[in-house]
């Protein structure tokens, strides 16, 4: 007999098993559900998640489409990626416009609310139409409070509401994708990975990202204490005045929302070590939609929002 | 860098929130916008310190009744190992939260107060914990400052610990005493307990092996998924994708597939764009066998001399996760490794009392929250083997059918 193996031989190291605990969770969801579709932003998660999806089905094509919210307000260097991802990849990409919503009566535009929760009811009127009954969202855990709640497999009812007292118990990696019709599933593969954990990810794959993640000079003016990038779609108010700085974005969302933050950090190593000290949250810095109150992501994530 | 996934027990008061606080703290994983909103909070509420709880209690109604209704996971990592914290609520429907968040620890870190000793509530989460085979057991008693660091309370509760232990599956136990409110051997070593030699909550959280805990001999390789491309390029391609269970894959090993016992070798194993040698738990990857065997979702790969045998006969511990209780003719649908059927209870023998042990197998039924022995005789083969032995082949899920709710874990002791 040979001697037993070694565990020191065969260890994973932790960006590894993540990995592979992702790419498991993708292929139960094209395994169990008829239609699946992947939220796809363009952003860094999205760009993880279409990354672990394509190796989860290789050599075969990703077996299912992507879908994107057309907020009418994207970054055109976040809208170049996604078109590059997209072709590459040979898959399908469909696009749910705000701007299309609002023609149709989906969602009312009252000057007031913004794109981002536009978003939701745009969303669930996509699912509907394409009979979508899960959805892979780029969601983690540890960006939120009410997200550490998370299950991997969240389910929503025909409204596509959450309900966290209702939760299935999720045990060991025995997903339950059990849904009615009108319901689906919003899957989280990224659940247990962290900024950081992304961040080394998309290092060690050496992917394309959008260029904005990385330091830049940037025309920005001051709101809320972000820096707001200059663009007609999102005028200066009196007093806000724009300077030129050198800047880069921590998360890619609706460009009237989103800021940017000061950063020399060109490539994704420096990124790391800035992240790695960063005091704040990256919703805390740049996301101007969390912060309306305490419970703001718990209580649009309750309506359908992501 | 390694990664360790670990559970928290405790009861309401022990100061558990304060813990995971402190060490989300200390190993600096606590932003200043978050603990902003904590300190602003604490203060609204007219407390006269930083409620470090309110950092864990993540939903709206946990923050009005200031209970922890479920089971939040939560991120740190130090310089050597990252961690995941399942924080299970010591409340109501402890049990279903314990198992929920212990079915994937690597350790169970269970909290008693200095003060009372050990509860119910210690043992009953013991038991739980060594129940789902959770290779490594932490005590930490806490609140040592208001005993005055008195060694003898922290032996007397360490013995008496020891001793319970024995009657169960703990393969692996430490005891260490701290205050988690003023940080005292959590991760620093305390000035306080100057009789204490063994290491803070914190190193050993760092140090405990936890590589050694998967089965590395019993080849185990569920199908999730198989790969047909159906493009020019690979035409004749066709992959088993799925994740390893147990044992070492290797490359020109013989293998039989279940349960259709056909057998075949391995001639490569892909993991993405490339061709590896051997795959192991946790790995996914993608198998292609040399012979032109039927293999689909569900069946199994596993060496010709060590497989598992298909079982419709199950006997099994399971935990009861609603209101509406399991009784015998009971029929549901059960998932195991990436196989569906549906099963049927045949039998209840006993109900297992987690606090006493006592098997009382009066019992005609198992309610809310309960553990007890059942047969189960299922639709399909399951291709399983005992929960002590390999985590992943040997647990199955419960679900309503009507309703489509998880409703009992289930870990087999055997099939025949």
């Amino acid at each position: 007999m040979s001697a037993p193996p070694t565990h020191v031989d065969y260890q994973l190291s932790q960006l590894d098993q993540l990995e592979a605990e992702s790419i498991h969770i993708f292929r139960e969801v094209a395994a169990e559900f008829e239609k699946p579709v992947l939220m796809f932003s363009g952003g860094k998660d999205s760009i993880v998640m279409l990354r672990l999806a394509e190796k989860a089905f290789f050599p075969a094509k990703i077996p299912f489409p992507l879908l994107q919210i057309d907020t009418g307000l994207d970054f055109p260097e976040v809208l170049e990626t996604r078109d590059n991802w997209v072709n590459r990849l040979g898959v399908r990409i469909v696009v749910a416009s705000i701007d299309e919503a609002i023609k149709k009566g989906v969602v009312v535009d009252d000057g007031k609310t913004s794109r981002n929760r536009m978003q939701t009811a745009t969303l669930l009127d996509a699912i509907e139409e394409n009979g979508f009954n899960a959805l892979f969202g780029g969601g983690r855990r540890d960006e939120e409070k009410a997200r550490a709640k998370e299950r991997v497999y969240s389910h929503r009812d025909d409204f596509g509401q959450w309900d966290p007292k209702m939760q299935r118990p999720e045990l060991w990696s025995l997903y339950n994708g059990r849904i009615h019709g009108g319901e689906h599933m919003r899957i989280f593969p990224l659940s247990n990975w962290t900024e950081l954990d992304v961040w080394h990810y998309l290092g060690q794959e050496e992917v394309e990202l959008p260029s904005i993640y990385f330091a830049h000079e940037r025309r920005v003016f001051q709101r809320d204490g972000m820096w707001m990038s200059e663009n007609p779609l999102n005028p200066c108010k009196p007093g806000e005045e724009v300077v030129e700085k050198v800047v880069r974005y921590r998360t890619v969302g609706d460009l009237t929302l989103t800021g940017a933050v000061e950063s020399d950090a060109d490539t994704i190593p420096k990124i790391i070590d800035e992240i790695a000290i960063a005091r704040v949250t990256e919703r805390g810095a740049t996301r101007g939609d969390d912060r309306f109150s305490e419970a703001a992501m718990e209580d649009r994530k309750k309506e359908g929002y992501f | 860098m390694d990664l360790l996934r670990f559970a928290t027990a405790g009861s309401v008061d022990d100061g558990k929130s304060t813990l995971i606080g402190r060490l989300l703290l200390d190993s600096k994983s606590i932003f200043e916008d978050q603990l902003e909103a904590v300190e602003a909070t604490s203060h609204s509420r007219g407390y006269d310190y930083t409620d470090l709880a309110l950092l864990t209690d993540g939903l709206r109604s946990e923050r009005e009744q200031g209970i922890t209704i479920d089971v939040a996971y939560r991120y740190f990592a130090t310089p050597s190992r990252k961690f995941i914290i399942a924080d299970t609520p010591g409340h109501i429907q402890y049990t279903r939260n314990m198992v929920t968040g212990a079915s994937t620890a690597d350790l169970g870190l269970v909290l008693v107060d200095a003060r009372q000793g050990l509860t119910e509530q210690s043992r009953r989460h013991a038991v739980l914990l060594s129940l789902l085979r959770v290779p490594h057991l932490v005590l930490a008693i806490n609140k040592m400052d208001l005993v005055d660091w008195d060694q003898d309370i922290y032996e007397k509760i360490h013995d008496e610990f020891t001793n319970f232990a024995t009657k169960l599956s703990i393969p692996d136990l430490a005891v260490i005493p701290i205050s988690a409110l003023k940080g005292d051997n959590v991760v620093t070593r305390s000035e306080n307990t100057p009789w204490y030699h063994g290491p803070t909550l914190m190193h050993h959280l760092e140090h405990v092996h936890v590589a050694s805990d998967r089965d590395l001999v019993d080849t185990r390789f569920p199908v999730q998924y198989v790969v047909r491309p159906k493009s020019d390029e690979y035409h004749d391609y066709r992959g088993y994708a799925g994740q390893v269970a147990g044992g070492v894959l290797k490359k020109g090993d013989e293998v039989v597939v279940l349960p259709s016992g056909m057998t075949s070798t391995i001639e490569g194993i892909d993991l993405f764009d490339r061709e590896v040698d051997e795959a192991f738990p946790p790995m996914s990857v993608t198998v292609r066998l040399s012979d032109d065997v039927d293999v689909s979702r569900g069946d199994m790969i596993a060496r010709v001399k060590n497989a598992p045998k298909p079982s419709q006969d199950i006997d099994a511990m399971i935990c009861w996760m609603t209101n509406e209780p399991l009784r015998p003719r009971q029929k549901l649908a059960i998932k195991h490794t990436t196989r569906m059927g549906r099963a049927m209870v045949k039998e209840i023998q006993y109900r297992l009392d987690v606090n006493t042990l006592h098997r009382d197998q009066e019992t005609k039924e198992l309610g809310l929250n309960e553990i007890g022995r059942v047969q189960l005789r299922t639709t399909v083969p399951l291709l399983c083997d005992p929960y002590s032995k390999n985590r992943t082949t040997g647990s199955f899920i419960l679900i309503d059918e009507a309703t489509g709710v998880t409703v009992g874990a289930g870990m087999i002791n055997s099939g025949s």
